[in-house]
């Protein structure tokens, strides 16, 4: 069997919603670059594949259409690219995954910085592409007017078809993201005093990218980032996200809640992206019936979890991404007794081998001008 | 007591003036190169580092500049990973008004003064151009005179997100379960010609309140933005106390009209040094930094942003061009900023320069793009920079060199002691946040 990938999603002060409450949580740290680094040290000690830093452009909420009005729950959060770049240089082996909100920013700004965190961390970058729309995101920017989406029009076929084309539009913008990456070949750099030129004007390539929603001339300011291609990865639910993993993403989150939902999940994704990762949110302290969440919860000893997880890898998945519900106490279970009873079962790596976050998943080197 | 100057870092420009082919030259890419820099002013006890904008590569009949070095990192994201291996360097970007938008520009600009503990600065510019917003969703839809408009609204709404938080709104406290003190922490609502948004902004109060702003505004627009409140400091381009001490003391009655505090708007030249043991040394060394920095080809095509014609055929060595500018015509050279409003005045007085020097092409491109403002020996170029200083010439300098990532070394090696012996520049740092550097106070906010 293929060596088995854990991710941890980073988030706040956890997945649980009362996480800051714990005795060991930091909330007043949340905002600091300690904390983070903190948490990135923790889960490369770990040997983790990568971490993921969640973001929203609109403050948490815990109605998901709509901001509330709690004062209970954790709110605010940071951008989480410049997060990802403010720990890279602390770290060294992790890969470090920042989400980005694909549907009211720039891809030419996005591309540029994802690629400036492969530089930075040397190789280890990767972007998670969240499409947005939701809660009043739209107001932040005044530039697009969507319908509001709630719980009751959220079948309307003029709803599933706005939500349809956040997705398009989204797949455009990685298809940017990407090309714009592609877009300086490795030797375009010749400082040839002899002929006074700094590059070859011929190894750098405009995308010409015209699409529904942009255009983009292209080339990037930023020459080609060190793993060319940093990672692309995308959550999914269901069809459409599904279809935008397929066409856009090297590794997919999804949600399966037992084993046949995991398979059918397989069955349906075949393959595309290759990389599929099951999300699990991880609770050492044992169950909370009042909590809910989007992916499976599970609750017990580190053995106990181990069992799921290699469940999980037997029926196919490549990876594991762990939610931990209490930040930093979950992660720390993570690292001192979970990663090691994987390693016990021979499932995981006992050191870091691979210097780049591509070759660590296995994705193919790809060669300048892949992607023209 | 004497005056503070104040330091900036600039590193990394990709034109002309950063020699590509010197030996000692390094990556203009690699974050060892920005780790250096900025590692080496914070040694110098400097204020601020500082990078310029990028958001297009340049052309010249319409092929992509090959003689430059060009190739640059997002300046945000870098920023962001500098501020692990430096403590007390302000980070300043520079940032366009037109091609971001207030809500995603402010709230990394917030998370930038968190991660680096209150250490964020920024350079608001404008642009119009339509080369450069072919890399964008917007396009080149701003109008010229708009820019203004477009700058100052986009100034007021992102303070307004910033001053969407106050200090005290997380509580975070344990016991009673109570993260915020208030549920509509970070609400805003702006309405105006450019923007009109609303909703709550992400990002709690940062460590400085504000990030500092910085502008650069000569015309008459932005002197008056720079004075009421616009930015915290404003670029000059003012090199002899001749010139400078008028505009100096023009910002500083302009602030005291909008009822600013003595003080609260800096100015700041940039400038480049050459250095060498004897003066005889620093003048030569500044002729051969110059003549590599512009090359026969290098001159021609500085000479096409004013001409704006293919000057090709023009021989370096020979006199300028016997035609007249076409200003009117399909742009040359795009995607750079033009510095020259009128290109007849300009060229009439190259022309009178050129007679009275016996310059050829080149000599006079050398004359006018090769400018360096400080040569001479360290001891020359501390006093020099001092009195200027001291006499209400500006606050302080924005220092670049003509190497990277090196440039600096033999500044911080040689010249800083010199000022910090004249009392003039700190031995260490005081406070711990970007305002404190430049004692400027730390707005209070108005939310809650």
């Amino acid at each position: 069997m293929t060596q088995l990938h854990l991710a941890v999603a980073l988030d706040g002060a956890g997945w649980h919603p009362d996480a800051w409450r714990d005795p060991a949580a930091r909330p007043q740290d949340l905002f600091t670059a300690g904390y983070w680094k903190g948490l990135v040290a923790e889960a490369e000690r770990g040997l983790i594949d990568f971490v993921t830093i969640d973001d929203s452009l609109t403050i948490q909420s815990a109605d998901h259409f709509a901001p509330d009005d709690r004062v209970d729950q954790v709110r605010g959060r940071l951008d989480a690219t410049l997060i990802a770049a403010r720990v890279a240089p602390a770290s060294a082996h992790i890969g470090i995954v920042p989400t980005v909100t694909a549907t009211h920013t720039e891809p030419f700004h996005v591309s540029t910085a994802i690629a400036t965190l492969d530089y930075v961390s040397t190789g280890r970058a990767g972007v998670q592409i969240r499409v947005g729309g939701l809660g009043g995101e739209t107001a932040l920017f005044g530039r697009r007017e969507f319908p509001a989406i709630s719980l009751d029009n959220l079948q309307d076929p003029a709803i599933q078809q706005l939500i349809a084309e956040r997705f398009d539009e989204a797949a455009d913008f990685v298809e940017v993201v990407r090309r714009l990456w592609d877009s300086w070949d490795d030797d375009a750099e010749i400082r040839d005093a002899a002929t006074g030129r700094f590059i070859d004007r011929e190894k750098l390539h405009y995308i010409d990218f015209e699409g529904r929603w942009f255009s983009v001339r292209g080339p990037s300011i930023t020459p080609r980032p060190p793993q060319g291609q940093p990672v692309v990865t995308a959550l999914g639910h269901g069809t459409v996200p599904y279809q935008l993993a397929a066409r856009a993403a090297d590794v997919l989150f999804v949600t399966p809640h037992d084993p046949a939902g995991a398979r059918d999940i397989l069955a349906e994704v075949d393959g595309r992206p290759s990389l599929v990762f099951a999300d699990l949110i991880v609770l050492f302290g044992g169950h909370d019936p009042a909590f809910f969440s989007d992916a499976k919860i599970v609750a017990g000893t580190a053995g106990q979890i181990a069992d799921q997880i290699e469940e999980l890898h037997q029926l196919g998945y490549a990876g594991v991404r762990l939610r931990p519900g209490v930040l930093p106490t979950d992660l720390t279970a993570i690292t001192d007794q979970l990663v090691p009873e994987l390693q016990r079962r021979g499932l995981f790596r006992t050191s870091y081998a691979e210097s780049t976050l591509r070759e660590r998943l296995g994705l193919a080197p790809l060669t300048t001008g892949a992607l023209r | 007591m004497t005056k503070q100057i104040i330091l900036g870092h600039y590193l990394g420009g990709l034109n002309h003036q950063t020699l590509w082919s010197d030996p000692a030259a390094g990556s203009q890419i690699d974050f060892a190169s920005f780790k250096h820099a900025a590692q080496t002013a914070e040694r110098g006890k400097f204020d601020f580092f500082f990078l310029a904008e990028g958001l297009v590569l340049r052309e010249r009949q319409g092929q992509i500049f090959d003689q430059d070095v060009i190739g640059r990192p997002d300046t945000l994201t870098v920023l962001a990973a500098l501020a692990e291996v430096t403590e007390h360097l302000g980070l300043v970007a520079t940032l366009n008004a037109t091609f971001n938008e207030p809500y995603e520009l402010a709230r990394q600009l917030a998370t930038l003064d968190h991660l680096s503990g209150g250490r964020a600065g920024w350079n608001i510019v404008t642009s119009s151009d339509a080369f450069t917003g072919r890399n964008f969703r917007r396009g080149g839809f701003l109008a010229r005179e708009d820019r203004y408009v477009r700058a100052q609204e986009f100034l007021t709404v992102a303070r307004q997100l910033w001053d969407s938080w106050s200090a005290g709104d997380i509580t975070a406290d344990k016991e009673s379960g109570r993260f915020l003190s208030r549920p509509d922490a970070g609400e805003f609502a702006f309405s105006g010609k450019q923007f009109d948004v609303s909703g709550r902004f992400t990002v709690p109060r940062s460590p400085q309140g504000q990030p500092v702003i910085l502008q650069a505004g000569v015309s008459s627009e932005g002197r008056e933005f720079a004075a009421g409140g616009g930015p915290d400091a404003i670029f000059s381009p003012y090199h002899t106390l001749a010139e400078a001490q008028p505009f100096y003391r023009e910002i500083q009655q302009r602030a005291a009209a909008h009822g600013k505090p003595p003080g609260s708007v800096k100015v700041l030249p940039g400038a480049a040094f050459v250095l060498a043991d004897t003066e005889t040394e620093a003048i030569e060394r500044h002729r051969e930094i110059a003549h590599a920095q512009i090359t026969g080809r290098g001159a021609q095509i500085l000479l096409e942003t004013v001409w704006n014609r293919d000057l090709s055929g023009y021989d370096p060595d020979g006199p300028l061009p016997d035609v007249d500018p076409d200003p009117d015509g399909p742009p040359i050279i795009q995607g750079r900023a033009r510095i020259h409003q009128n290109p007849a005045d300009t060229i009439a007085q190259w022309r009178s320069i050129a007679e009275e020097n016996k310059y050829s092409l080149r000599e006079l491109a050398i004359h006018v793009f090769g400018h360096v403002e400080f040569v001479g020996t360290p001891t020359q170029i501390a006093d020099r920079l001092h009195d200027f200083v001291q006499n209400e010439g500006s606050d302080g300098f924005i220092i670049g060199s003509h190497l990277t990532p090196t440039g600096l070394d033999e500044f911080v090696d040689r010249v800083v002691p010199l000022l910090q012996e004249r009392g003039s520049l700190r031995t260490d740092y005081e406070g711990t946040t970007l305002r404190d550097n430049l004692g400027l106070s730390t707005p209070v906010g108005s939310a809650g």
